[in-house]
């Protein structure tokens, strides 16, 4: 044979992957084979693989169970790895590890985004020597992601198992896509949890990908398949530039959605009355612009990527429609994260504020709501990209506050005209301070007078008054929101700031 | 399917009678809770089964507050 011939027979047959029983198995399950995934999240097939030849003279390991590429997304290049879970059940050996520590280096050296396409069954025990426990082992892919973090954008669509150790490469990613029914993420097995533990549970209700984008909000994006988990990330990426040097690409703007009624049609007058926070931002953003993250996880606060004028933003919003947009601590931990995110990446932000404050009663505070909500406000007022703050219709207590109020230096604090800022709302502040004197009253006088003084307390917290005095930066029609974003935004997009000279913060965890 | 309190507060106002057909999504009840209206919805469509809670009562995140079957 000759040597190309010999060269080209063993590229093929590495290329294959594992058996053809595993293939079949994936097959069944809606599972696409690695290199396919790969195929379709690059924009061709120009695709710069090292590593190919990984434990090539083991026989049943082919690329040491992981490829490891360089490409191009939306034109921007890309560094991925991708789980063989055709081979040893994507396990773990030495060359698996050194090759996804290698692309994660190559993607620090060129600073380009570092995508995970996971599908693993964790560390081959076998190996462990060899790939556990040293300076170029596992634990040196969580420390890269870590040093990677807030460098480049890191991105994890999971599409099957990511177990134990391996739980944690999504962890440290910037986000992590689950494909539905296939998806996994948890530290120890449910055959594990019965013997250590005796807890009898299944993969689905302890790691699967429902629970974790709903309830433990390890996941960010639930999907049903695995090419909507790549065209999500491929939309995603379009929102961010390739590192934290840069900054994210105008596109050509697209006017809104239309719709019969107009912001000021939606909102309800009545304070305590739910409205749709969505169909605020629908009638805001250009038009199919919204890319939502963590939606199923606490959707009494609603993050999201967008674009108005064309210019990527991220959005924090309370949503009065669900649990009455309250704050709690899940909402609290999500918005943490998404503020982290969009100032890694210089993605402006917006937030609109409908709240009525952080939840009160023992359940929470057993929580710690004090130290989740900390975590909001330490990370909402790090910030350094340009930061608009709308009081859409109320911001009561510390709601003011974790939503960038003015004393969090935003670069405007907007509101609508019937929006409301104080300590709590009337009925709740004329209770705490007139309770004693409410109670002396004869029973027919009560109404009247809690009536008198709540009018006299919404006097007293007018808008208006809270322009006079400086407080706010401006009262706007809420129909023209948008045209007030475009102008503000693109006034701020040169601020230069710097929050201040440290080590880092000592982060309340 | 049971319809949960997705947090603590008070029922103000129940709108689906005992017997009545409900559409996935469609608010069945609202809570009361730090002066807000909470209108908790129905995850799926059926018929409205059984009330575990009367109008005024207290309920706590997670109590089961109706049986749609």
């Amino acid at each position: 044979m000759s040597m190309e011939k010999e060269l080209e027979q063993r590229i093929e047959k590495i290329q294959k992957g594992g058996k053809q029983k595993y293939h079949d198995s994936n097959a069944e399950k809606g599972k696409l084979f690695a290199r396919e995934r790969i195929n379709l999240l690059f924009d061709s097939h120009e695709i710069l693989e090292d590593g190919l030849f990984a434990n090539a003279l083991a026989e049943d390991l082919p690329a040491d169970g992981v490829i490891t590429v360089t490409g191009k997304i939306n034109g921007q290049t890309v560094c991925a790895m991708a789980n063989d879970s055709t081979v040893k059940a994507g396990s773990w050996g030495q060359r698996t590890v050194e090759k996804i520590l290698r692309i994660q280096e190559t993607a620090e050296r060129l600073e380009v985004p570092m995508i995970y396409l996971v599908d693993s069954a964790g560390a081959r025990i076998t190996d462990q020597i060899d790939m556990f426990p040293g300076r170029r082992g596992a634990g040196r892919i969580f420390y890269n992601q870590i040093k990677l973090s807030g460098r480049v954008p890191q991105v994890c669509i999971l599409f099957g198992p990511s177990a134990a150790g391996g739980a944690y490469i999504p962890a440290f990613c910037d986000i992590v896509i689950m494909v539905d029914g296939n998806a996994s993420m948890y530290l120890g097995s449910p055959r594990m949890a019965e013997k250590v533990i005796g807890e009898k549970v299944s993969l689905e209700e302890m790691g699967g990908a429902k629970m974790h984008c709903t309830t433990s909000g390890v996941g960010d994006v639930l999907v049903d398949t695995e090419e909507e988990a790549i065209q999500f990330t491929q939309k995603y990426l379009t929102y961010f530039p390739a590192n934290f040097r840069e900054k994210p690409k105008q596109i050509a703007p697209v006017e809104p959605k239309t719709f019969d009624k107009p912001i000021s049609e939606i909102i309800p007058e009545n304070q305590n009355a739910a409205f749709n926070m969505y169909d605020l931002i629908d009638r805001t953003i250009d038009e199919g612009s919204f890319c939502e993250i963590k939606k199923r996880f606490a959707p009494e606060l609603i993050t999201g990527l967008a674009r108005i004028d064309g210019r990527s933003i991220g959005i924090i919003a309370n949503q009065p429609r669900v649990k009455g947009g309250v704050l709690f601590t899940d909402s609290a931990d999500k918005a943490a994260k998404f503020i982290q995110l969009c100032d890694a990446f210089e993605i402006p932000l917006l937030f609109l504020t409908d709240v009525p404050g952080f939840m009160i009663g023992t359940r929470v505070e057993k929580q710690g709501i004090i130290r989740h909500g900390a975590k909001m406000l330490f990370a909402m007022s790090e910030v350094t990209v340009p930061k608009i703050s709308v009081i859409v219709r109320k911001a009561y207590g510390a709601g003011l506050y974790a939503m960038s109020g003015p004393a969090f230096d935003p670069d405007c604090c907007l509101a609508f005209p019937n929006a409301q800022i104080a300590v709590m709302g009337p009925e709740a502040a004329v209770n705490a301070v007139e309770a004693n004197k409410i109670a002396k009253l004869p029973e027919e006088e009560r109404a009247a007078y809690i009536q008198e003084k709540q009018a006299a307390y919404k006097e007293n917290i007018d808008i208006y008054r809270l322009a006079s005095e400086m407080i706010i930066d401006d009262i706007i029609n809420p129909d023209q929101l948008r045209q007030a974003l475009i102008s503000r935004f693109s006034v701020y997009q040169n601020k230069n700031k710097q929050f201040t000279e440290r080590k880092h913060g000592v982060y309340p965890v | 399917m049971e319809i949960k309190a997705s947090m603590a507060g008070n029922v103000w106002k129940i709108t689906v009678q005992q017997g009545e057909a409900v559409e996935e999504g469609q608010d069945v009840v609202i809570l009361e809770s730090m002066k807000m209206e909470i209108p908790i919805a129905s995850e799926e469509k059926g018929v409205l089964k059984e009330w575990k809670v009367q109008e005024g009562d207290f309920v706590n995140e997670g109590d089961t507050i109706a049986i749609v079957e």
